[in-house]
């Protein structure tokens, strides 16, 4: 038999992986990895707003995530900064504040390396709808966005041009990215969720002939890595969410010496 | 050609920040038509291009469109991540589900034994006809082509001119292009529009070739801005009406067929 939280832990990763795979993605596709950095390092301050409100950590992190995900697209229309410049400022600036306003959390000092690196062995019955769920939707807004989400990566005014709508299809995608921030907050931490994005999916790219293709090996990958790693991290007790990255990377690794499937 | 025109634009002012890029542009695609936009760099070409497409929104002005029109745009820079694993099939296929049509694009465009070849290690040319094919592909009433034959070589960019003359004849599709080449453009075009934030002049090739804004503008080749027109000086003479001289690097199988 498996224990309880084992399985809690097992259901959780796999909803997180499952996400992240055409996710992450759409992420690696249109080189915004240092996107998903941001709004992952700003989950901190969401958990810390959303304690301090009285709300869900993970309700305050998706909320905030998706804040900042809107305060981004407004700020890079204004091209005042370069776009890499900006992401800087508002992740370490959010990661400083959620830092910040942790240690003056009382409660709060205790969990803080669970936030920073997960702690997915501690996912409650509670905890495990809240990350379902929000994989759920995080999936269903990709589902409903993704013809012209793959368009929009191609060639976003061809896709305009073409009379797809590119705007709402981008705001699903935010809608995902906050929903999949909350997610793997929980799992791999604030400080790794990036990699259950860019790992799978760089791991993915060899084996599909499509974008779709590269979207279901990604999240095939990302179940692979939560398997091995929990596994590890039980064997050799070591925590889980390091354990689970590190599985992704041996996975991307193993894929790397393989040719790609896709001859030019 | 009467009737209502495919797409008209009146009064279209647009700028970045506070530099106005174009002013009061007035500007209507008939069906069956072919219309090239010419100007020299930062003249507002493409950005005319993309607030007639709606990918810009203009700051004054209209831009109208026929009911349910159906678009085919090859835009002027394309490049697609070697991470996105996307055949040239696949990449067709973004544009339409209609595999007939997709079939018939590509053959069209040349390109019918690059399907399964990825998009991201197409060669200039390769991927110039990918995109004239994924505009086809969606059988279009307008063709907005932005720069079509840039890395084609010489005989693709008569068949490209010629295609677009047979699309124009048998389905009476309407066209408009931006081009550099005013070789061609001169040959196969029934409408020239020189742009240069505003509109200079409008009218047949002849008549636009012979304004003296035009001249202004293009006979000032010395201009760096005018240095990507290869065989400028060929050029010139063409336009004033003069004999192209015979240079040994304008040989004339370069000149497109006489329509």
């Amino acid at each position: 038999m498996i224990d309880d939280f084992l399985l809690r832990a097992g259901l959780a990763g796999f909803a997180v992986a499952m996400a992240g795979g055409p996710l992450g993605c759409l992420i690696v596709w249109r080189r915004m990895a240092y996107f998903g950095d941001a709004l992952a390092h700003g989950a901190l301050l969401g958990v810390v707003l959303g304690l301090a409100a009285g709300i869900d950590p993970q309700l305050g992190t998706g909320a905030l995530a998706l804040a900042m995900a809107l305060l981004l697209i407004l700020a890079r229309r204004r091209r005042r900064l370069a776009s890499d410049t900006l992401l800087g400022i508002l992740s370490h600036g959010a990661l400083a504040a959620g830092l910040v306003g942790a240690s003056l959390m009382a409660a709060f000092n205790a969990d803080l390396l669970a936030y920073l690196f997960g702690d997915i062995l501690a996912v409650g019955r509670a905890d495990l709808y809240w990350i379902l769920g929000a994989g759920a939707l995080a999936l269903g807004a990709l589902g409903l966005a993704w013809r012209p989400l793959v368009a929009g990566t191609v060639h976003e005014e061809l896709a305009i041009a073409e009379g797809l709508k590119v705007d709402r299809a981008n705001l699903l995608l935010m809608l995902a990215m906050a929903a999949f921030v909350a997610v793997a907050m929980k799992a791999v931490g604030v400080l790794l969720t990036t990699a259950m994005l860019i790992l799978p999916a760089a791991a993915a790219r060899r084996f599909a002939r499509s974008p779709e293709e590269m979207a279901g090996f990604a999240s095939l990958a990302g179940v692979l890595s939560v398997i091995l790693g929990l596994a590890g991290a039980v064997a050799f007790d070591i925590p889980a969410g390091p354990s689970i990255v590190l599985a992704a990377l041996v996975l991307f690794a193993a894929g790397s010496s393989l040719p790609d499937r896709l001859k030019s | 050609m009467p009737g209502e025109p495919l797409i008209a634009a009146h009064g279209l002012c647009h700028g970045f920040g506070r530099a106005e890029v174009l002013h009061d542009i007035d500007l209507a695609v008939e069906a069956g038509e072919i219309v090239t936009l010419i100007g020299p760099n930062g003249s507002g070409k493409s950005t005319l291009v993309r607030l007639l497409l709606g990918i810009l929104v203009p700051e004054r002005g209209t831009v109208r469109r026929r009911p349910g029109l159906v678009i085919g745009y090859v835009p002027q820079h394309f490049q697609v991540d070697p991470a996105l694993p996307l055949t040239v099939r696949r990449f067709l296929m973004l544009a339409s589900s209609n595999t007939r049509s997709i079939d018939r694009a590509a053959a069209d465009a040349g390109i019918g034994e690059l399907a399964q070849r990825p998009v991201a290690g197409l060669s200039g040319g390769e991927r110039q006809r990918a995109l004239i094919a994924r505009a086809l592909a969606r059988d279009p009433q307008l063709l907005v082509l932005d720069e079509p034959t840039q890395g084609i070589d010489v005989n693709g960019q008569i068949e490209l001119h010629d295609l677009v003359q047979r699309l124009r004849r048998e389905r009476g599709v309407g066209v408009l292009m931006v081009s550099h080449d005013l070789h061609l453009v001169m040959a196969a075009t029934d409408r020239v529009i020189c742009l240069n934030r505003h509109i200079c002049c409008a009218g047949r090739p002849e008549t636009v070739s012979a304004h003296p804004e035009f001249l202004a503008l293009f006979g000032a080749a010395a201009a760096p801005a005018l240095a990507i027109y290869r065989h400028r000086h060929d050029h010139r003479h063409d336009l004033t009406g003069d004999v192209v001289g015979h240079s040994p690097f304008h040989r004339h199988d370069s000149e497109p067929g006489a329509p």
